[in-house]
């Protein structure tokens, strides 16, 4: 399964410290080396940014950056492989540890097959895996 | 599931191959290390729900199965082991705090991890008992994910799992990356344990699917932290490579009811162009890396020529029949000759590539080999040859174990009696 995260700061985009910089490199070089991390950037101002609108004419409305809605704002990304939901969690915990604020919004790509007949393994005998809890690590 | 238990299974997939492979260096025995590892899960079980989660749970299970060691360590001090280095670190470690525990477990866990690697797929071991432990010991799967995974029962993966571990620990074999001679051989039994996994998972061989993504994932996941512990080697970047630009292919591969779409049928447009991306970056530096291409690399640029193609017309199938050449001269086996005559068959049509398959008729290792008899009448088809293609494909459907892939072959079979062609 892939993930995509968000991240959002919550606050104006001022630059991160270098710092910041250098903790989310350490983080980020951790998680390249769990083979969990595909890809991932951060995003620059908003003010140099723009916003594409379509109006239900077809009309356009196209408006510069900065924007006003600061808890929306997207600071960077990530997709990560993970086996489960829980564990993107636990991933964006440990990046929100190292950043120090802000949310993580983590959303489910579609990885899969859009129409899969069969789900995936981690999913199709959840009942029993969690009957089989806590010795199933045996 | 309560979701601290599903948070606790997330910090395992995290932590354990840390874990165990931190606590390996310690104890010097990876059976050893690996029951540390799971008592600590199972006091983290006991306690998280109650406590919460602890903010560094990966130093919070190492200190768990550090102080299990050292009580073990003290109980069976009559007992002679080689364990007084083991007395000595523990001790000296006692009273580091969670916070150098955390930083430990960054900083020197790349060498452990790949001496666990290199322990897990030993030669002492048979090939399932290395495949067994490696997804158990640095995939973090459970037993019964393993068995699922292979459509074996989970207690023989228990078997066999405890049955290394026990083969490990007689053999006396070290905690160690080997070094000089040794070293190529025991990289490629490495390699060649995960790309048998994320092979299971590409074109299962038995069962009800006809791809497992699941386990292509688990086996593209380690060979990517191989990558990144021994990134000098360029054997290991090809084979990432091979499989990130297969992995790519993965949602293209299944039609909408679970049926195989076969790569020239596939729609591109849903090709992961990221992994292709990834596949290609790790391509390029095994091309840096090495002299000449190995058989993963090999394998992965053959890859690149259908990934680089935008619609399957533009092929470079002349290049694919140079680098099955080159291929068949390094690793030479009737498999490589049979993909070899269908890239012959594509670049110099169906009569050239028939004509090598045949020559492959009396070959002993491929007479259960349903690709064989499913190339020969897909080449027949196109020679406008349906009744002979017909027997081949009904034959083909014979010998596959695969239930996604008997259904395509009869298909094809029967599409051979009104004269219609599937492709």
């Amino acid at each position: 399964m892939r993930f995509m995260m968000l991240y959002k700061p919550g606050k104006e985009d001022v630059p991160p410290t270098q710092e910041h910089m250098a903790a989310m490199g350490r983080f980020i070089e951790k998680m390249a080396k769990s083979g969990a991390l595909l890809a991932t950037d951060g995003l620059q101002s908003s003010s140099k940014g723009a916003r594409v609108r379509i109006a239900s004419d077809g009309k356009f409305t196209v408006t510069d950056g900065p924007f006003t809605e600061t808890k929306e704002l997207i600071a960077g990304f990530a997709i990560v492989q993970a086996k489960s939901k829980a564990e993107a969690i636990e991933l964006a915990k440990q990046f929100l540890k190292v950043v120090g604020e802000g949310e993580s919004e983590v959303r489910l790509m579609h990885d899969q097959p859009a129409f899969e007949a069969e789900p995936t393994l981690q999913f199709s005998r959840e009942g029993e895996r969690q009957r089989a809890k806590p010795t199933a690590r045996g | 599931m309560s979701d601290t238990h599903r948070a606790i299974d997330a910090v395992w997939r995290i932590e354990s191959a840390r874990l165990i492979a931190g606590l390996a260096r310690i104890v010097g025995d990876v059976g050893l290390a690996e029951d540390l590892a799971q008592d600590a899960l199972l006091a983290a079980l006991e306690r998280w729900p109650e406590s919460g989660i602890p903010d560094s749970p990966g130093a919070w299970l190492m200190a768990t199965a550090k102080h299990r060691a050292i009580d073990m360590h003290r109980r069976s001090k009559r007992i002679e082991r080689t364990h007084e280095e083991l007395g000595h670190e523990l001790d000296t470690q006692q009273e580091m705090t969670v916070a150098d525990l955390d930083a430990a477990l960054d900083d020197d866990i790349g060498d452990d991890l790949l001496r666990l690697i290199f322990t897990a797929c030993h030669p002492v071991l048979s090939t399932e008992a290395r495949v067994a432990l490696t997804l158990r010991l640095l995939g973090g799967l459970t037993t019964d994910e393993i068995a699922r995974a292979f459509l074996i029962p989970e207690a023989t993966v228990a078997q066999r799992i405890v049955r290394a571990k026990r083969t490990l620990a007689e053999a006396r074999v070290p905690f160690e990356v080997p070094r000089g001679a040794d070293r190529t051989a025991r990289l490629s039994s490495v390699l060649g344990v995960i790309y048998l996994v994320f092979n299971e998972g590409y074109s299962a061989t038995a069962g009800d699917d006809w791809t497992r993504p699941a386990l292509c994932d688990d086996a593209v996941r380690l060979g990517r932290i191989l990558a990144e512990l021994a990134p000098n080697e360029a054997e290991v970047h090809g084979l990432v490579a091979l499989m990130e630009m297969q992995s790519s292919r993965l949602r293209a591969r299944t039609g909408p009811s679970g049926e195989p779409i076969l790569l020239l049928d596939q729609d591109r447009g849903r090709w992961d162009q990221i992994l292709i991306r990834r596949g290609l970056a790790a391509l390029a530096r095994a091309e840096h890396l090495g002299s000449a291409r190995g058989p993963y690399a090999l394998q992965a640029a053959i890859v690149a020529c259908h990934a680089r193609a935008r619609t399957a017309d533009e092929t470079d199938w002349e290049r694919i029949v140079a680098l099955y050449d080159a291929l068949a001269e390094l690793t030479p086996s009737p498999i490589v000759e049979l993909n070899r005559a269908v890239a012959v068959s594509m670049a110099y049509g169906p009569a050239a590539g028939l004509k090598l398959v045949e020559a492959l008729g009396s070959e002993p290792s491929l007479k259960m080999y349903h690709l064989l008899p499913s190339v020969r009448g897909d080449l027949l088809l196109k020679l406008g040859r349906p009744s002979e293609a017909r027997p081949e494909f009904e034959h083909a459907a014979s010998l596959t174990r695969n239930v996604r892939e008997r259904e395509l072959l009869l298909d094809r079979a029967r599409s051979c009696l009104n004269g219609t062609s599937p492709r």
